[in-house]
């Protein structure tokens, strides 16, 4: 509710002009006592949360940032100023430039992989009429099997010779070789995700009318033609915020490498988040950990940004009654 | 277009979604593979874990010696502890909170709400290493408290709360108002029992993601009685042999999975009913 | 549907109550390994705020000693050194000394040095015996000569090989107990030597011989090949580039006290390349050659010879279905292979008691008998010269010689790459081989690099 509704807005003719203006000053004061009380409550409400999103969420960016401007690491017993050093220091890195580098690919490549599947798999499972729960067990299930067991199981079929992959070919060695490690690691990404997004795209079906499907299909429209031009496009909001979703997964997920490349070769496999725990926690250069985190942060945000803009759009076409 | 050729194009639209079909399945059997591998290779004698082909009598061999290398009763109830623990505390926190966004309109709310969601990107696995250097000022470095207290608020919960209250009518609420209700009785009676749904799959997504959750107690973690599921797993993953000893992995592997897998299985129905419906999209 | 979810909360509340109680029961136990045995002890795990303040116990002070400690072989190690603990509480029923496996030595020392960063200083570890700078730099590990006040201790320090103490001291103080240590051997394939027309009995000892043999060892049927030969390169690689660079006249990676390295030296490049051109020839896997499948490949006849620590040979011996060979390390001017391997650390900021405990703990673990034993089981080579005059090792020894290789390449040791600032500088030269080995780059550039990552690293240190 809105500040302005409870006040009286309308001159009522024939009465005493400033008695009005009364009326509208006590009216105000009352709404803004009333909107003081609400967000003391409202506040109260929120302060649990908020607390530990301060502690652990805000105040550890702030640290962050403030720690990428001293030199801390092993060869220092206090951490000394340097100002912006740690970040001019990371654009000489090559290991940080490739983490960066294939941070994007695993993105690019994983984002709309993991999305064509998961819709292609929601549709298929929305078509079927039988062993509608095999179907979504076997495609939902790698959500609820932890990051580390799904590494595992994974060095089962790429681990040459003695590995599922071995039994085709058994000099394959995806994970050995630079180039195609990553590839390898991306595969498995994208089964760990495809079903949890494809849990999203479930939602947003449910969400479209038959009506609109049997009147396209009384047009004669082929199955085809039924996803191109109906479900595809009610299907963008879910899309957009997926998106999003998958967008911050590839930047978050890296449980995988400590058991299948530890980053390696070289860093062909490695990415930021793994870098930031490898700096931090291998090499205890806090200070340069801290501008990685610095960095994977602002990324973040700006992906955050784009979904602002986003949310602003939708606020605007769908709250207007 | 004569009825010959519109024949001949319906049928081959027909072989096309066939096919189409068939693909599915094919990718529904490749993506179900790695379960049935790990499934398969924890049940076969450890002799015969490498031959594909080898069939045998399925054996809990496997899983008594994994049960007797590794203390996984402790890891259980360490991850079942930080899971649900984090859980019921996230269910009050986001309650409250995704009813004040979703309810009040109180000054600061926009501000509120964009720091909010910067947590759903931002999320506290990202911010290891001050997180850590925090725990460790604080003391509670290797302790189970330690490792929950950054996942207490969720912004994801809170979404979902809030998105869930605005499609309740407000002439529930104004009822037990004027019946004398006060707001921690309107937020219990009036909310909760239809909130059990979005709670039921944000309690999904929630124990998931801590049964899932690995850096962040590896880093802080220092005792093997701290260790998580998942950390246990891969220690124990990283002690064996390559090949020889997969059978026991896998018996490991598939006793970490197993109880979520489980979950699902049970709940599937409503956990599907209530994600469809709790204003997840 | 409402009851279900009930029933479901309700369930999750019993659990979460059986989760409190089963965090009552103090479990004191590896991951891996056997289990073992802390009855007895009271439970730390609940009270105590930090793990290794005083215990509040008042009879008897009975102490529980944490110690971590990496795995990087197979064959089980980490159940032996569960079962010595469990023997030493026997014998001693105030000490507990429970066992942390925490995965690599790298991954070891991440643990360590965070734990100590954290302030959950441990009793003591088993660490790599070149962290020692890394250490030193922290100012984490106690003198060792402190503890040993009686001629009998002196004696049992200075009992250990010179070649061992080389990485435990810094000038003239003892810091690391020499404990599961190694030098590189190559194993080989007897049944695939007489196959390929070579004798059994003798292996490559030079450089050429040693592609020579691994061109001829090399074969494929169908799609499977049988390698010539696998030198890991992941891991341990600098440890691997280092028996090539040692070979050419004792040339070592780095400066005696950790400052400075050799990495763009035109000793190193020869040394990379020849171990290139292995894989260059086909006679051993192209791309990263894994530590943990090369010993599987070599028992499952997948590789004829392989590069490993000796502290596999137990495993090995025990896995194996055809006769096969352990000989020291081929040569370019020299013979030599860097040591390696793990010492033990006492750690400093934990009280003199605990110390001291854990000081008898290691001279209980280094006893002649145990040290054999130990050897007999891995395959480590025995750290004492005494130990090799025991029964027990001398009956073994009889009936298989092979376990003295090692011991015999001592006399052609060298330090294994220890720097300040470890973990970095030693990625340096492990990227560049894997940068060589997947063909991202050539052997100068990368190495090139690798110095100048190492360079701007250590120059803080002089």
């Amino acid at each position: 509710m809105d500040i302005a509704m409870k006040i009286p807005q309308k001159r009522v003719q024939g009465q005493d002009w400033t008695l009005q203006r009364e009326e509208y000053r006590v009216g105000l004061k009352k709404a803004i006592r009333g909107k003081w009380k609400k967000t003391l409550i409202a506040w109260l409400l929120l302060s649990p949360s908020l607390i530990f999103l301060t502690v652990f969420t805000i105040y550890p960016i702030a640290q962050s940032f403030i720690n990428s401007l001293y030199k801390d690491n092993l060869s220092t017993l206090k951490p000394v100023f340097q100002g912006f050093t740690n970040y001019a220091n990371l654009l000489k890195d090559k290991a940080f430039l490739e983490c960066f580098w294939n941070n994007l690919l695993v993105a690019v490549v994983t984002v709309p992989c993991s999305i064509g599947l998961a819709v292609a798999f929601a549709v298929f499972e929305k078509g079927i009429k039988r062993g509608k729960f095999l179907v979504r067990l076997g495609f939902i299930y790698p959500t609820f099997i932890p990051m580390v067991a799904a590494a595992n199981i994974w060095m089962f079929i790429y681990t040459p010779i003695y590995g599922l992959l071995g039994y085709i070919n058994p000099n394959w060695r995806f994970l050995a070789d630079g180039k195609t490690a990553i590839w390898a690691v991306m595969a498995m990404l994208i089964w760990k995700q495809a079903g949890y997004i494809m849990l999203f795209y479930m939602s947003g079906l449910t969400g479209i009318s038959k009506e609109m499907y049997e009147a396209a299909k009384i047009d004669g429209a082929g199955s085809f033609q039924l996803f191109r031009l109906i479900t595809w496009p009610l299907l963008a909001p879910t899309t957009t915020y997926v998106f999003i979703i998958a967008l911050t997964n590839a930047y978050k997920m890296v449980d995988h490498l400590y058991i299948m490349t530890k980053g390696g070769p070289g860093n062909a496999t490695n990415v930021l988040l793994f870098y930031i725990y490898q700096t931090g926690f291998d090499y205890w250069d806090t200070g340069k950990a801290s501008a990685i985190t610095v960095v994977l942060v602002g990324l973040l945000l700006i992906i955050t940004c784009i979904k602002f803009f986003h949310d602003d759009r939708k606020a605007y076409y769908n709250e207007t009654p | 277009m004569n009825s010959f050729t519109q024949k001949h194009t319906l049928q081959w639209k027909k072989v096309g979604t066939a096919l189409l079909k068939g693909l599915m399945f094919l990718m529904l059997f490749i993506n179900a593979i790695p379960l049935l591998w790990v499934i398969r290779t924890a049940f076969i004698s450890q002799d015969k874990a490498l031959d594909l082909f080898a069939v045998g009598l399925p054996t809990l061999d496997n899983f008594k010696r994994v049960l007797a290398a590794a203390p996984f009763g402790k890891y259980y109830g360490n991850t079942l502890f930080i899971t649900i623990g984090i859980l019921l505390v996230q269910l009050v926190f986001i309650t409250l909170a995704g009813y004040a966004f979703a309810r009040i309109d109180f000054y600061g709310s926009r501000l509120l709400f964009i720091l909010f969601l910067s947590q759903l990107m931002i999320a506290p696995e990202v911010l290891i290493l001050p997180n850590y250097s925090l725990m460790v000022k604080l003391g509670l470095n290797d302790h189970l408290l330690g490792i929950m207290l950054p996942f207490f608020a969720s912004a994801m919960g809170t979404l979902i709360v809030r998105q869930t209250i605005k499609t309740i009518p407000t002439e529930l609420e104004e009822a037990a108002r004027v019946d004398g209700a006060n707001l921690p009785q309107i937020l219990g009676k009036v909310y909760v029992p239809l909130l059990l749904p979005a709670y039921l799959s944000f309690g999904m997504i929630s124990a998931a993601f801590q049964w899932n959750n690995f850096l962040w107690p590896l880093v802080m973690t220092d005792s093997v009685s701290k260790r998580p599921l998942s950390l246990g797993l891969a220690m124990f993953a990283m002690s064996y042999e390559t090949g020889a000893q997969w059978s026991d992995v896998s018996a490991a592997t598939f006793l970490v999975c197993v109880p979520l897998l489980a979950l699902f299985i049970i709940f599937q129905r409503q956990f599907m009913d209530s994600f469809m419906h709790s204003g997840i999209k | 549907m409402k009851k279900r979810i009930f029933a479901l909360l309700l369930s999750v509340l019993c659990l979460l109550t059986m989760a409190g109680c089963g965090d009552a029961k103090n479990v004191s136990q590896a991951s891996g390994g056997a289990s073992t045995n802390s009855t007895g002890t009271p439970s730390s795990v609940v009270q105590s705020a930090e793990n290794n303040t005083v215990n509040t116990e008042s009879e008897a002070e009975p102490l529980e000693l944490t110690m971590y400690f990496p795995v990087s072989v197979g064959g089980g190690p980490d159940a032996l050194i569960d079962a010595l603990c469990t023997q030493y509480h026997e014998e001693n029923p105030n000490v507990t000394v429970t066992p942390i496996y925490a995965g690599s030595y790298a991954d070891t020392r991440t643990k360590v040095q965070a734990a100590i960063k954290g302030g959950n200083i441990p009793d003591m570890a088993i660490m790599f015996s070149i962290d020692l700078y890394s250490l030193l730099a922290m100012d984490a590990i106690a003198d060792i000569n402190s503890f040993c006040t009686t001629p009998e201790d002196q004696e049992w320090l200075n009992g250990f090989y010179e070649g061992f103490m080389m990485n435990s001291r810094d000038g003239d103080i003892t810091y690391g107990i020499p404990w599961q240590r190694s030098t590189i051997v190559l194993y080989y394939n007897k049944e695939a030597f007489a196959e390929a027309g070579l004798d059994p009995e003798k292996a490559p000892s030079t450089w050429e011989e040693l592609s020579d043999y691994a061109k001829k060892l090399t074969k494929t049927e169908g799609d499977a090949t049988r390698y010539g030969i696998e030198i890991p390169s992941d891991g341990y690689a600098y440890w691997m580039l280092q028996t090539f660079c040692v070979q050419q006249n004792g040339f070592n990676l780095m400066n005696s006290t950790g400052t400075e390295t050799y990495y763009n030296d035109e000793r190193t490049a020869k040394g990379l390349s020849f171990w290139k051109s292995l894989a260059e020839d086909g006679s051993m896997p192209s791309g990263i050659v894994s530590w943990a499948t090369t010993p599987s490949d070599f028992i499952e006849g997948k590789t004829a010879m392989m590069y490993h620590t000796t502290g596999n040979l137990t495993n090995v011996k025990n896995s194996v279905d055809f006769d096969f060979g352990v000989a020291i390390l081929p040569s370019c001017d020299s013979f030599g292979s860097p040591t390696g391997g793990g010492n033990f650390y006492i750690f400093k900021g934990i009280s003199e008691e605990r110390q001291k405990a854990a000081f008898e703990f290691i001279k209980w673990m280094t006893d002649d008998e145990r040290v054999a034993q130990w050897s007999i089981d891995t395959g480590y080579v025995a750290t004492r010269p005494t130990a090799y005059e025991t029964e027990r090792m001398k009956a073994y020894a009889e009936d298989f010689p092979y376990c003295l290789v090692a011991r015999d390449q001592l006399e052609y040791g060298y330090a294994e790459l220890s720097t300040y600032n470890q973990a970095e500088v030693q990625k340096a030269i492990d990227d560049a081989i894997s940068y060589v080995m997947t063909d991202q780059m050539e052997v100068g550039p990368a190495l090139e690099e690798a110095q100048q990552t190492a360079e701007s690293i250590l120059k803080e240190y002089r």
